[in-house]
This record gives structure tokens, C-alpha cells and sequence, in this order.
């Protein structure tokens, strides 16, 4: 099963790889022995976000379905811990209502994948049609100010957003600070290495099967709407992991984390970073996260003019993306200064180039 | 009783004419080129803006309505210069760098402008029929949705630059082999869907608050008919027009707006289950 943990369809394998993957992981894991506990807190919320993006990543880059949902199953999860937290009580139920929120999620993207992969929608209307069902959710959100839009006792408060929720709480020890940090690592961890044994696994194969080309995998005799289906439910549903998360990080959400610009985020994080590869996109995703914070703290307006100008510059310059593309010319110069003739190397760039139809 | 059947048909005409006036910019791109422009109610802002900056300078406001669809008009053909003509063969590229292009405008929009701009109020005039009274711009709303359509036939089906048009929607390596340039009629095109937008703008200015992120109020209601509609303009979104203001003006009237708003939505999934090719495909089938 281990094996699965390299192969065709990540980057990254050997030695060498792996010894940065545990040095990046130890250097993690100490952090907060070193930072204060406010800067431990700012990166649990970077983290947040990155469930969203390698959920993106699976379904875009491995599986060619562009969603602009993401927010919309963020949203369904995020409002769903809510309503559950205050509804079941706080305590351990808390875990409860992240796992069920993030099941809502799921159910919720199961619905409308049917109608979609089912009905044939290709690829710009994929867009269009999940973009609109999140925008929707947004007004519909944004106009429930009056006291009688509430499930049991939560409130849903429209545009001032849903309060009063409990954190995730194990007993009677809530999980904050350091040791949600330690929990959003922990879970990367397991998404990351989960996402990466998913994808080189016999489904996974098929699911790149599907987006090289729909036809050919059907003939080969593959149903390849339940394939789009399943990578559509576990994309979203990351989504909707980010979405429980962040809720019970600030026990706080908004209608404006859905719509319009939030939307755009996740598409701009995995476009930016590389679709096709989940490594690419953990660190680019990271590393746009955490310029986008430095310079929202002087400005939101210019920091999203920033991730536009970014998102433009990207499918302009770079359509596979920069972090992977500066990726690739290191791992290029590495191996070819090595051993020239590799098939290896040739290998990795056949992959990019049938990407490229 | 003829007041209340009227006053069916006022609602009609209104959820109509957004439905058009919204989708119709749009379609004609897609329709044209495969690309969804994603900055579409970009465009729309920007005809609002022009419209009510030139009318605070003093200009009548039917002139400042149609300048400022020629404005939005312009700078279409330009983006398209710059922007969109390197992504015709990669209509999913278009769709990011077009919603790249979006952000960018929006906030600095709200950076430059700030969030809300002087409005200058509906025009008035109202009539009454039966006891209840009626808004005279809704209905000119309407003339003007149905004048947009009636102007698409004549300019794509009795023109010279319309069977040009068609012949390169249908064809483009064949009509370009023929002579026809290509570019410049997806420039012309891409410029007559922004115009529209623009025109989109221009028309609900004086209805509603201007502030830089107004073309999210448009473009659901853009993308939905266009998605059920499908390529065709006349063929598919003026069906699909007509269909969703039904819908929408049933609940609206029961419900609400947002209730339509959603309802819409539904209807929209539920029929791309069964007819994922729009309802153009069914029309333009049925009609060879």
C-alpha cells in the first residue's frame, strides 16, 4: 500500500524527496516551540485553506473537471458545523458536528455532481453551472437577517454571519492555539499522503484516464461518470473540511467567505501553483496564502487586484503553473546534471506535454 | 380581470427583459467563439458607471445610456485585443484569464472609486390600469430587451457582416480560407457582446445602487440562461428567457426573490440533466 505512495502521477519520489518531506514536517512540528502563540494561531488559518486547494487540485488537475464550487461546499460545511455545534451542544459533540457538516458537504456535492456528470455538462459549463449554485447560496445567505431565519437556536444572521458556536472541543479542553495547530498538520499529513496514494492507485490511474480522454476510458470499459462523481464528491468535500475548520477556528462565518471574490481564491491558489501535481499545489497554495495575509493587512482591495493580476499573469505566462514549472527546471537541472540520458526525465516531461491538449 | 392578466404580463416583461438584457451580451460571445467571459457583469458595471457619470455632467440620459454601451463596446474590442484572442483554442484559459481580468477591475473599482457612487434615480412616469399602478421604464425595459433581439436577427441574418458572422461560427478554418478575416469579425463579435453588456448597464442604472461589485447581481441570472440556452441567441436564449421568467415570476409572486432566484437554479439543473446541449440544440434540430 506504501507503494502507492509514488508513482506516475505525483512528482517527488527517492531518497531525496522524502528526506525533505520529513524536514519540512519536523520543521512544522517545532514551530511552536519556537514562535508566540499568536503567530502559531495565524498559521493554523493558512492552513485552513489548503484542504480546498488540494481538494481543487484533485479534481482539476487529475481529474480536468474545472469546479469554481468550492466555496459553495465550504460554505455548506461551514454554516453546517455551526448549526450542528449549537444545536448538539458543545464538548465532544463538536467532532461530531465537523464530521457531519463535512458528510453534508459530500451529500450536498453528490446532488448536484448527478445532475452535472450525469447530464453531460463539459467543461466550461462545469464552471458556470457550480460558480451560479454558490452564488446563489451567497444571496440566499446574505438575506437571512431576520429572526425568523434560524434552525433550532442558531441564528443565521445574513450578512452579518453566523456566531456562537464552540470550537472543537475534546471534554472539556477546547482545541486552539498550538494544539489546533498540531491537528490542521496532522491532517495535511494524512490528506496529503492519502490524496497522493488515491491518485496513483488503480482509480486514480482511471481518473487521469478520464481527463486525457473521456471517450477512449469509457471504450477500455470504464463507467467514467462514477469516476468523475467520486473525484467530484472527495474534492468537495475537502472543501467542505476547510469549511467545518474555519468555523470553529474563529466560531465565526460569513456569506461574503462564498461568493464573489472568495470563489476565485482556491482557483487562483491551484492555478498559480500547478494543478497537476498535489506537491506543487501544498506549497504554492502555502506560499500564496501567506503573502495574500502580509499584504491584506494593508489592504484587501489591492491584494485581490494582486490575486487577479496573478491569475492572468499565470494563464498568460504559464498555464501549467509556476511553482510546478520552477519545480520541474530543478528537478530537471538535478537529474540531467547527474545522468544526462535519464528516461526518467523524459519520462516526467512526456506527462507534462499531454497535458498540454 | 384585464388589469390582473396585465399585470401578469408586467412581471413577465420585467423578469424578461433582466433575463435578455443580462444574457444576451454574453450568449453572442459564447454563441461566437465558445468563450465564457467571465468579466461580463464587469461590463455591465462599467455602462452603469458611464451612464450615470455623463448624466451627472448634464447629458440627457437616453444619450448617455447608448454612449455608454459604445463605451463598454470599445473597450470589449480592446480586451479582446489584448486579452482574449490568445485563448481561442483554450476556452477554459479564457475563462481564468477573463475572471483574473474581473477581480482586478472590480477592486480597483472599489480602491479608486470607493464603494458607493451619487445614483440618479428611476425615470418617472407610471400609469394605471384597474387600480394598480405600473412603472412606464419597466415596460420601456422591455421594448428594449425585444428591440436588442429584433437588432441581433437583423444584424446576423440580413447583413453581409451577419452571414460572414455565421459562416465563421460554423467554420472558422473553411471562411477563412474563403477570405473572410476571421479576427476581426471574433473582434467585432466579442465587441457587440461587451456593447451589449454595456447597453445591460446603462439601462438598470437608474434602478438600482452603484457599487463596483453590481455585476454579481447580473451574472447568474446571465450564466443560467445562457447554459440552458446554448450557442444560438435567437434559437436558445430567447426560449430559455421566455421559459426561466415564467418560473421565476411564478415564485417570485408566492415567494420572493430569492426563493425565484433559486428556484430558477433548480429548474436549471433539472434540465441540464436532460438537455445538456441547451434548448437550442432541440430548436435548431427540430427546425432542419
Amino acid at each position: 500500500m506504501f507503494k502507492l505512495l509514488e508513482g506516475p502521477q505525483t512528482l517527488g519520489r527517492g531518497r531525496l524527496f522524502w528526506s525533505c518531506f520529513v524536514a519540512v514536517l519536523a520543521g512544522a512540528l517545532a514551530y511552536p516551540l519556537f514562535a508566540d502563540s499568536y503567530d502559531v494561531g495565524n498559521f493554523a488559518y493558512f492552513l485552513i485553506w489548503i484542504f480546498m486547494a488540494l481538494g481543487l487540485c484533485l479534481m482539476w488537475g487529475y481529474g480536468g473537471m474545472l469546479s469554481f464550487g468550492q466555496t459553495l461546499f465550504f460554505g455548506i460545511a461551514g454554516y453546517g458545523y455551526g448549526v450542528l455545534a449549537i444545536n448538539m451542544g458543545g464538548g465532544t459533540a463538536t467532532i461530531a458536528a465537523l464530521v457531519l457538516a463535512v458528510v453534508l458537504a459530500m451529500i450536498a456535492a453528490g446532488v448536484l455532481g448527478y445532475f452535472m456528470i450525469w447530464g453531460g455538462i463539459n467543461g466550461i459549463f462545469f464552471g458556470i453551472v457550480t460558480l451560479s449554485a454558490t452564488l446563489v447560496l451567497a444571496f440566499f445567505l446574505g438575506q437571512t437577517a431576520g429572526p425568523e431565519w434560524h434552525i433550532g437556536p442558531a441564528r443565521l444572521n445574513g450578512f452579518n454571519g453566523m456566531k456562537g458556536m464552540d470550537p472543537l472541543t475534546v471534554g472539556d479542553f477546547y482545541i486552539e492555539g498550538s494544539a489546533l495547530y498540531y491537528v490542521m498538520v496532522a491532517l495535511i499529513v494524512i490528506v496529503y499522503l492519502a490524496l497522493r496514494m488515491l491518485v496513483n492507485s488503480g482509480i486514480g490511474n482511471v481518473i487521469v484516464a478520464t481527463r486525457e480522454n473521456p471517450q477512449r476510458a469509457e471504450m477500455l470499459g470504464y463507467d467514467v461518470r462514477k469516476y468523475q462523481l467520486l473525484t467530484f464528491v472527495i474534492g468537495s468535500g475537502l472543501a467542505g473540511l476547510s469549511g467545518a475548520l474555519y468555523t470553529s477556528w474563529g466560531q465565526f462565518i460569513t456569506p461574503s467567505s462564498i461568493g464573489l471574490p472568495a470563489a476565485a481564491m482556491p482557483i487562483v491558489w491551484v492555478a498559480f501553483s500547478g494543478r497537476s501535481d498535489l506537491t506543487a499545489t501544498l506549497v504554492g497554495s502555502f506560499l500564496l496564502l501567506f503573502g495574500f495575509q502580509t499584504i491584506t493587512v494593508y489592504s484587501q482591495q489591492a491584494a485581490l487586484v494582486l490575486m487577479g493580476a496573478l491569475l492572468l499573469a499565470t494563464v498568460m505566462l504559464a498555464p501549467q503553473g509556476f511553482v510546478l514549472g520552477i519545480g520541474k527546471l530543478a528537478a530537471d537541472w538535478w537529474h540531467g546534471r547527474r545522468r544526462r540520458d535519464d528516461g526518467a526525465v523524459m519520462a516526467e516531461a512526456g506527462r507534462l506535454r499531454s497535458e498540454e491538449s | 380581470m384585464s388589469a390582473e392578466l396585465f399585470s401578469l404580463f408586467y412581471q413577465f416583461a420585467d423578469v424578461f427583459a433582466f433575463l435578455i438584457l443580462s444574457a444576451a451580451g454574453l450568449a453572442i460571445v459564447f454563441g461566437m467563439m465558445g468563450v465564457i467571459n467571465m468579466a461580463h457583469g464587469e461590463f455591465i458595471m462599467c455602462g452603469a458607471y458611464v451612464t450615470v457619470g455623463l448624466v451627472n455632467l448634464g447629458v440627457p440620459l437616453a444619450v448617455a445610456q447608448i454612449l455608454a454601451a459604445v463605451t463598454a463596446g470599445l473597450i470589449g474590442v480592446l480586451v479582446e485585443f489584448l486579452v482574449v484572442r490568445r485563448f481561442y483554442k483554450r476556452p477554459l484559459d479564457s475563462l481564468l484569464a477573463t475572471w483574473g481580468l474581473s477581480l482586478i477591475v472590480t477592486q480597483s473599482m472599489l480602491l479608486i472609486v470607493g464603494s458607493a457612487v451619487r445614483g440618479i434615480g428611476t425615470p418617472e412616469g407610471s400609469f394605471v390600469i384597474g387600480g394598480y399602478t405600473f412603472s412606464t421604464y419597466r415596460l420601456v425595459l422591455f421594448g428594449c430587451a425585444v428591440a436588442v433581439l429584433a437588432g441581433l436577427y437583423i444584424i446576423f441574418m440580413k447583413t453581409r457582416f451577419g452571414v460572414i458572422a455565421r459562416a465563421t461560427m460554423q467554420n472558422a478554418a473553411m471562411a477563412r480560407a474563403l477570405g473572410a478575416r476571421t479576427g476581426r469579425i471574433y473582434a467585432i463579435s466579442f465587441g457587440i457582446g461587451t456593447g451589449l453588456a454595456g447597453l445591460c448597464g446603462a439601462l438598470y442604472a437608474p434602478t438600482m445602487t452603484l457599487i463596483p461589485t453590481m455585476g454579481a447581481t447580473f451574472v447568474v441570472e446571465s450564466f443560467v440562461t445562457v447554459v440552458i440556452g446554448g450557442a444560438n441567441v435567437l434559437l436558445g436564449t430567447a426560449p430559455a428567457a421566455v421559459f426561466l421568467a415564467m418560473i421565476r415570476m411564478a415564485l417570485n409572486a408566492s415567494y420572493g426573490q430569492i426563493i425565484g432566484q433559486i428556484g430558477m437554479l433548480v429548474a436549471v439543473i433539472l434540465i441540464i440533466r436532460v438537455l445538456p446541449e441547451g434548448l437550442s440544440s432541440v430548436l435548431v434540430r427540430r427546425g432542419r
